[in-house]
């Protein structure tokens, strides 16, 4: 188990919350924990869709004044985009 | 006077989404809520500005002439949608119809309780109205992936005591899934809960059916002229009346009498070609939902891809700006919706997208106006991967 990650994408709008979890992601070896920040709306719903999409699992997803934390999980095998 | 129901000579040409005399035809695919008008309808409207411009409230010849031509488009309304006349209120917007229904039916049934059970995924301003009325007795019944509403949890939360009204859309609008209306009426009858059904995408392009008790409906989605909202309410259905004292108790104010008319012979003309357009539609969509899966690498095409709308699909690309994606369509030539938040001025992406669980970004809606060809669709299908790759770029997303 890596150290965990931290993504600091609060002020960002959609996609770009989620575009920097994936290159993150990317970069990260199987198991470790990423947590994204952010204060888009959107990322709440899209963080879960993408760790969907690419196999990764979603940990936690949390809300407190108006900042969301969402920790995902990255799978075993992340070769990118799944041809 | 009553509207003639065999109206004028339909010419399917005269709708055709792509046709057009400019060598850069526009293929316009965001029929949702607003369809181009129907010739049909502006004849009529046109026609109606002269006879029936009047107030219909008046007494004197003029104003009974409006009066006449009012009432007559509430009678053919009535009668496509299997009612009596008295039953068809006319609102200024399907969004006050909703707000409305809710509203005065939860006043009229006060004494039941408080309760109000919605769909996750009604519009807007059922949502709105039920929180607004019941507040903490809200009861917002969840939906699955394909954003069809949980049938046991909505039929254990009508027979819940206290419920005044319960909502559920015929149809979603954004993503095109058929609710299960026949079976929650069954349930909501059986505890006497009348059900409001927002048909506000389903009239005049799939069957109805007389699984409600109170219906809602928008005359821009059919082809209609936008400002006309239908609300119909079985006799018997109680409601009370929130808004200043006028002849229209629900709708205080009363609606234009040329879009009145407008609005009930698009209903019919729709109506009367519905079959045949909605196995054309449904083939062209099925078409889109397959070559866009194939063609747009990490895309989500989401609903149902039977049980729904024959002219609804939506679909949203992974690491897209959906803003960008309707931005570049447009200036190519097509003209599309989306549920991203970023092509709104709201910070919030589609309630539907959101409570589906699926993408909310890189969204792309689709509503096919009658007409639409097959020529007008692959040209939005060839060009939509190069454009979906363009934005994909822009934002560096190449690898991930």
């Amino acid at each position: 188990m890596s150290d965990p990650v931290v993504v600091d994408a609060r002020g960002l709008r959609c996609p770009a919350p989620v575009i920097r979890l994936a290159r993150a992601a990317r970069a990260a070896s199987a198991g470790t924990r990423i947590t994204v920040l952010a204060t888009d709306p959107a990322a709440v719903h899209d963080v879960p869709a993408w760790a969907r999409m690419r196999g990764h699992a979603m940990v936690s997803s949390t809300a407190e004044d108006g900042e969301y934390a969402l920790t995902v999980e990255v799978a075993e095998t992340d070769e990118g985009p799944v041809p | 006077m009553s509207i003639p129901t065999g109206g004028p000579a339909i010419r399917p040409d005269v709708t055709d989404a792509t046709a057009g005399d400019a060598p850069a035809a526009r293929v316009f695919l965001d029929a949702g809520g607003r369809a181009p008008l129907l010739p049909e309808a502006r004849a009529a409207f046109v026609e109606a500005l002269d006879q029936g411009w009047a107030d219909p409230r008046r007494l004197h010849s003029e104003g009974r002439r409006a009066r006449m031509l009012l009432d007559g488009a509430r009678e053919a309304i009535a009668a496509v949608v299997g009612a009596r006349t008295e039953e068809v209120d006319l609102a200024p917007s399907h969004v006050a119809a909703l707000h409305g229904a809710v509203r005065t039916v939860a006043r009229g049934r006060r004494r039941a309780g408080s309760g109000i059970v919605v769909g996750a995924v009604e519009r807007a301003a059922v949502l709105n109205a039920a929180q607004f009325v019941a507040g903490e007795a809200r009861v917002v019944v969840p939906v699955d992936a394909q954003g069809r509403v949980d049938l046991d949890g909505f039929r254990s939360a009508v027979a819940a005591p206290g419920v005044a009204v319960a909502a559920l859309q015929h149809a979603n609008g954004e993503v095109g899934t058929l609710q299960p209306v026949d079976e929650v009426h069954d349930a909501a009858r059986a505890a006497g809960v009348p059900l409001l059904v927002d048909a506000g995408s389903s009239l005049g392009h799939v069957a109805v059916g007389p699984s409600w008790d109170l219906l809602a409906g928008d005359a821009g989605d059919w082809g209609g002229p936008g400002g006309i909202g239908l609300l119909v309410t079985r006799r018997g259905v109680r409601r009370s009346p929130d808004g200043p004292e006028d002849e229209d108790r629900w709708f205080p104010g009363g609606v234009s009498v040329p879009a009145a008319l407008a609005a009930a012979v698009a209903l019919q003309v729709s109506e009367q070609r519905r079959t045949t357009e909605a196995a054309s539609l449904a083939a062209l969509v099925d078409g889109i939902r397959a070559r866009v899966a194939a063609d747009v690498p990490d895309v989500d095409v989401v609903g149902d891809p039977q049980l729904r709308l024959p002219h609804v699909v939506t679909f949203s690309c992974l690491y897209v700006d959906g803003e960008a994606l309707v931005t570049a369509l447009d200036a190519e030539g097509f003209a599309v919706g989306s549920g991203s938040a970023c092509t709104s001025s709201a910070l919030e992406p589609s309630h539907v997208l959101a409570a589906m669980g699926v993408l909310t970004h890189g969204n792309v809606r689709l509503a096919l106006p009658p007409g639409t060809t097959e020529a007008g669709v692959d040209a939005f299908l060839s060009a939509l991967p190069r454009l979906v790759a363009g934005v994909r770029s822009a934002l560096g997303v190449q690898g991930l």
